[in-house]
């Protein structure tokens, strides 16, 4: 098992994003999905830095491919999905639209926010070129390990969510400018305000849910630290870690040390919790009566 | 315009068809359809009397089969698709692309409609169903205004349906694991959102508060309305401010705007409601009838015909009106 770093779901400043992609050119990780997911206003405003930071990881020698959005409705939004194909990089779709501008043959990477939830599905993409698909994470154990095997059959690579806040729903209303009594179309980009989102209490003061611009986030970093050998033995073959804007380098080396036996998995759990925000981590969606759900102590 | 009216229970299908539906849209009594609450829904006989129920009086029946079949159990939902075509069933609603390759090459001779739950939110995505599946008709996700609406008709060679009354997602749907990660049940998984066996309620001091697996959703002061806690509609805190963070618990009423539909090209209007009473959708196909033959006619809609339907009396056009965003 290896380690993919998926797209980065907040809106940060230029320099932020450059510094990042740096750090994560030295990161022990095999590939790294580039691109804007979450919302269309935001790319204009960063997009510059992906064709460097493209550039710069290749050369330190990882897997690299762009995202499409995750909600692809306006005319504007289809227009980037198609000119991404141009770019020769390979293609990670979040939203099936996506697929109709690929030329047909050619191959592509599916990620979680695309509903792979059993092998018929995984067989339709496989027959339409994909080769790696990250599963939605949502899905219990023993769905991983069917559709892990399916993959092995059909020479698709199965990457399950590693860790990261959950992306729980996308929706067309923007929640950061609700939050300032602004419409989407004017929402003089107040995201850009929490770099990890915007946390979300219940009325008795639980820590519940992160709002992200359109995208509402978990408030738990869900990760698979004590779930290593359950995927392993499924057959998975790559764990996907999504960008938080502290500590992420120490992130990917604790992953990394994990996945090749130096660090225990208890050991590594709780050091976790003093990367993450409030220390709060989850992984019932995995193993567990429900997503927030966490078996460790 | 044809009107697509909710039926949980064969009775509700029969009032359904009485009070002036074109067509019905019910599920099997199992995790196969989004509505999948207990006492609710039809057994593979229930259907088949109700297609001859339905045809006999001129109205169509479409069966919903719109989870995402769960891995190593896929048959269940193969099982659901042989049903519906041996009930007769003028069309079978499905989101999950293996589910459609399956009819598609299995059952050529039933008509697919995409449902609400694949999220197909522009004309790309539902060319792609309708050539790799021969998708027929899309139910159009909640996320587009009236003038995208227009505009993706314009687009397309497919029929379009919309939701025009009841219960409103705010997020993408087929896109949402909310009530999963609160509850470990899902309605792309198991055909519930917020469901009712995980909700409690405690009286504490002059509140009413709901909870869902232990996360407050409401707290309800004595004599103010106690709405379902659907985990959306929850009132939360985020930094100094508290409220409908994601909706408020409001209904969709699109009735006036059924000109502006059918100018947009919209083929069917959809009710939400499945799990309602069988007084409910009498009201609400009646209703919303009498606004289809006004508009036939040229006569204005009826206005606030169903306020007293919907829920909190309080009712949205959602994201028809950009300014929902």
């Amino acid at each position: 098992m290896d380690l993919t770093v998926g797209p980065n779901p907040y809106f940060w400043s230029i320099e932020s994003v450059r510094a990042f992609y740096a750090g994560l050119a030295e990161a022990p990780v095999e590939r790294v999905v580039l691109g804007e997911w979450v919302c269309s206003k935001r790319l204009p405003f960063w997009q510059d830095a992906i064709a460097e930071a493209a550039e710069q990881l290749v050369t330190a020698g990882k897997q690299v491919a762009l995202s499409t959005l995750a909600l692809i409705t306006l005319p504007r939004e289809r227009r980037q999905s198609a000119e991404l194909m141009q770019t020769g990089l390979p293609i990670e779709i979040n939203d099936l639209t996506a697929l109709a501008y690929l030329p047909e043959g050619t191959p592509f990477w599916v990620g979680p926010m695309v509903n792979v939830y059993n092998e018929g599905t995984l067989r339709w993409l496989a027959g339409r070129g994909a080769e790696r698909i990250c599963l939605p994470p949502e899905l219990p154990l023993a769905s991983v390990r069917a559709l892990a095997a399916e993959g092995q059959r059909l020479g698709v690579a199965i990457e399950v969510w590693g860790h990261g806040r959950l992306p729980l729903a996308i929706s067309g209303r923007c929640y950061h400018a609700r939050l300032h009594a602004r419409s989407k179309d004017s929402c003089q980009f107040v995201c850009a305000e929490d770099p990890d989102g915007r946390a979300v209490q219940t009325s008795d003061d639980q820590p519940f849910l992160a709002i992200n611009g359109v995208q509402t986030l978990s408030h738990s970093i869900a990760s698979a630290a004590l779930q290593i050998e359950a995927l392993r033995e499924a057959g998975v073959t790559a764990l996907r870690l999504s960008p938080q804007s502290r500590d992420f380098g120490t992130i990917c080396a604790g992953y990394a040390d994990l996945l090749r036996g130096a660090l225990g998995a208890a050991d590594w759990a709780a050091r976790l919790r003093a990367l993450v925000p409030d220390g709060a981590l989850s992984d019932g969606f995995l193993q567990g009566p429900s997503g927030a759900h966490w078996s460790g102590r | 315009m044809e009107l697509v009216c909710p039926a949980g229970t064969p009775a509700a299908l029969r009032t359904a068809v009485d009070a002036g539906a074109h067509a019905v849209y019910c599920g099997f009594a199992d995790e196969t359809n989004a509505r999948n609450f207990p006492g609710l829904n039809f057994t593979p006989e229930d259907m088949a009397e109700a297609v001859a129920y339905a045809h006999a009086r001129g109205a169509k029946v479409l069966v919903a089969i719109n989870t995402f079949p769960r891995a190593g159990e896929q048959a269940l939902w193969h099982i659901a698709l042989a049903q519906a075509e041996a009930a007769r069933a003028d069309a079978v609603i499905l989101a999950d692309p293996g589910l459609l390759a399956h009819a598609a090459e299995h059952h050529p001779g039933l008509r697919l409609h995409l449902s609400v739950q694949a999220a197909a939110a522009n004309p790309d995505a539902i060319n792609l169903y309708a050539s790799a599946f021969g998708v027929r008709r899309v139910v159009l996700p909640r996320v587009l205004s009236v003038q995208e609406i227009t505009a993706i008709n314009r687009a397309i060679d497919i029929e379009t349906e919309v939701f025009v009354f009841g219960g409103l997602c705010v997020m993408a749907e087929g896109r949402c694991s909310l009530s999963s990660y609160a509850t470990g049940r899902s309605p792309n998984m198991n055909g519930v959102c917020s469901p009712a066996s995980h909700v409690a309620y405690a009286q504490e001091g002059d509140e009413l508060v709901a909870r869902l697996s232990g996360f407050t959703i409401h707290r309800s002061p004595a004599g103010s309305p106690a709405p379902y806690p659907t985990l959306c509609k929850g009132c939360f805190t985020s930094q100094d401010q508290s409220g409908h963070l994601f909706e408020d618990p409001v209904s969709l009423d699109a009735m006036q705007l059924l000109p502006q539909l059918a100018r947009a090209g919209v083929s069917a209007l959809k009710i939400e409601g499945r799990q309602r009473s069988r007084a409910y959708v009498a009201g609400v196909v009646r209703g919303f009838r009498a606004a289809l033959d006004a508009l036939a006619a040229g006569r204005p809609i009826p206005e606030g015909a169903l306020s007293s339907l919907t829920e909190g009396q309080a009712a949205t056009t959602g994201a028809y009106a950009k300014s929902w965003r």
